[in-house]
């Protein structure tokens, strides 16, 4: 049985099929990739399965729970964290605070305790913050604690983004185009740290993304999409020899 | 300029970050105390206004401060509390059992309007609250059984331990104070815990909140119906300071009046729910004072220009008719909330902020600190 699975999924928006009968796996432990060109449904996939839109047909399972009529936050609850790929953070907080957002799965305190404000929810929050700060080593974002989002430049905000995901402790992460907007560097460093969720961390990772060099750096497998279709699924060597894709990306 | 060097999480999670504010909040707290033995009675009774309002303010500021969702409908609550405070005390209940009977059943109904709520945004929430709020004032214009209808409910004092408390001595101030310094202290615990982030969050993006684990109607509910609560309470004492309620009390422009009271003071912070009710409870006199002397200053003036007395007379009879025209309170209310949102978006607050970082930079203080930034444009955003 595998890790994550979607089944002939499908979004029909009217006559327009933007994702058509997909079928993919997710093995434990691996960094899949999603490749194609601009409206090729890759971002829709990943809507669907944080449940931002409702498939028109098919089935999501993540170890082997049916997930596909799961309201959504109940997706995050479950263990599958996301970023955005026109990055979605809380713009007038710190990002301190947007990365506590991030561990909102695992509160478990009661609201009459929070307006006592009692031991145990201190003590919940030190366990939140240590972690937080876990997260903030890991990705070197110490500079950064009490800014405000709406001051910080791009690149770091796509940084922020990845660490909110990272504090939930996410068994699986989908990043929606990680290294779009970063410069060279940058996205040398996401290369990096994409590849230490996978070694260190041991978070399995499911990725759209378009810089091919960043998709064969960190990918274990490559699906390439068009027209909402499945072309190609294989190493991303295979997938980037395939005819299909070669003829989706350059004409035929 | 001081520098926070954090040592412990703790640093992240205390109310004063520093001992600076035990010495500023204690002074604070020393004034008003002394107070109640040292103003005159009427500036007493407006301090006690200005904890009612700010009591308000703090609920408003929750849900639309801090969730995002604007109401116009904050009267009702307030009148839903004073309401109940006056029927229960009909019937010999005592005074801490109302009190949090009022608040209890106003957040039960803050609840059901929040349900409705969660498909509305922007405008049409505003809309909404606009129309629940003229609902309760039919009511409790109709309901005449419960309500008296038109001709309103008197209230008791209150009586606290077999004790009347009048509504005039300091001991009332107490009561008002103190339920403030709870609803504050209160709201900042939320704030610092999962609930509250989990409001800021819905208000930043429901997208993200959601992706996050956040159950988006939930938390909306909650935010509405905690904020209904605080405003009932606020209601209990609003009615025992005016000692008679009626429906025509509770209008759009209260309503309205609590609004100003955040956004004046600040929209970002509960400081600026009090500096915003000491606003709104201070213009009150200050405006009556305009319609009396005004009139009569400017005919000084035109005399002194050398307009004869005939003409002087004149043009205080019509500076007086024109200061005496119906809604020019609601007019003036309209233009100051014009400026505000135009020149000062942040609120007195924030203006205290810029003054005091402007004194710890001297002379390196830029304008442009405050300034908002857009550094790219979202598109396709998810709803």
């Amino acid at each position: 049985m595998s890790y994550f699975r979607a089944e002939s999924l499908s979004l029909h928006f009217g006559g327009l099929k933007a994702v058509d009968a997909v079928s993919f796996a997710v093995e434990k432990g691996e960094i899949l990739s999603i490749i194609g060109p601009n409206g090729a449904g890759k971002s829709s996939i990943f809507n669907l399965i944080s449940r931002i839109y409702r498939p028109t047909s098919g089935r999501i399972f993540f170890e082997d729970q049916d997930i596909t009529e799961q309201p959504p936050h109940d997706i995050a609850r479950l263990g599958i964290a996301r970023t955005f790929q026109n990055i979605e953070l809380f713009e007038n907080a710190t990002v301190l605070s947007n990365l506590l957002v991030g561990r909102h799965r695992h509160s478990t305190t009661q609201l009459w305790q929070e307006l006592l404000f009692l031991p145990g929810v201190r003590a919940d929050e030190k366990v939140h913050r240590r972690r937080v700060e876990q997260v903030i080593e890991f990705l070197d974002l110490e500079p950064y604690r009490d800014k405000l989002i709406s001051g910080l430049p791009y690149g770091v905000r796509k940084v922020i983004e990845l660490a909110r995901a990272l504090c939930s402790e996410p068994k699986l992460i989908l990043l929606d185009e990680p290294s779009s907007g970063l410069n060279v560097e940058e996205t040398d460093d996401m290369s990096f740290w994409i590849r230490d969720l996978k070694s260190e961390l041991g978070v399995t990772v499911l990725m759209v993304e378009h810089d091919m060099s960043l998709v064969n750096r960190v990918s274990d497998r490559v699906i390439a999409l068009n027209y909402g279709r499945v072309l190609a699924m294989g190493s991303p060597a295979e997938v980037q020899e395939h005819p299909d894709v070669v003829a989706a990306y350059l004409g035929a | 300029m001081r520098f926070l060097f954090k040592t412990d999480y703790e640093d992240d999670i205390r109310l004063f970050p520093h001992s600076g504010y035990y010495v500023s909040y204690g002074l604070l707290l020393a004034v008003l105390l002394i107070a109640p033995y040292v103003l005159s009675s009427y500036l007493m009774s407006q301090l006690v206004f200005v904890c009612i309002y700010a009591t308000v303010g703090v609920a408003l500021l929750i849900l639309t401060g801090f969730t995002g969702q604007a109401s116009l409908g904050h009267a009702a609550f307030l009148a839903i509390g004073a309401y109940t405070a006056a029927y229960l005390q009909k019937y010999g209940v005592p005074f801490p059992v109302y009190f949090l009977a009022a608040g209890l059943l106003t957040g039960l109904i803050g609840a059901l309007v929040g349900f409705p709520a969660l498909r509305l945004q922007g405008i049409y929430l505003v809309i909404a609250t606009i129309s629940f709020a003229f609902i309760v004032e039919e009511i409790l214009a109709r309901w005449e059984s419960v309500t008296n209808g038109n001709e309103g409910m008197r209230i008791k004092a209150v009586s606290l331990f077999g004790v009347a408390v009048s509504r005039d001595g300091p001991t009332f101030y107490f009561l008002c104070l103190a339920v403030l310094v709870l609803t504050i202290v209160g709201t900042l615990n939320l704030l610092r815990s999962p609930t509250g982030r989990a409001f800021v969050a819905i208000r930043d993006s429901e997208t993200a909140a959601r992706s996050m684990g956040v159950n988006v109607a939930l938390y909306k509910v909650k935010s509405f119906a905690i904020s209904a609560a605080i405003t009932g309470f606020a209601g209990v004492l609003f009615a025992h300071k005016l000692s008679f309620i009626s429906p025509e009390m509770f209008t759009l422009q209260l309503s309205i009046e609590f609004i100003i009271v955040i956004l004046i003071g600040g929209t970002f912070s509960l400081h600026g729910a009090v500096l915003g009710a000491i606003f709104i409870v201070m213009i009150d006199p200050f405006l009556t004072y305009l319609k009396d002397d005004m009139p009569g200053i400017i005919a000084g003036i035109a005399a002194t220009f050398g307009a004869g007395t005939q003409a002087a007379a004149n043009v205080q009879s019509k500076v007086a008719a024109f200061a005496s025209l119906n809604g020019l309170k609601g007019a003036i209310y309209g233009i100051i909330i014009v400026l505000f949102v135009l020149f000062e978006p942040l609120g007195l607050y924030g203006r205290w902020l810029k003054i005091k970082l402007f004194f710890q930079l001297f002379p390196l203080y830029k304008r442009a600190t405050f300034k908002r930034q857009k550094i790219y444009v979202k598109s396709e955003r998810n709803r």
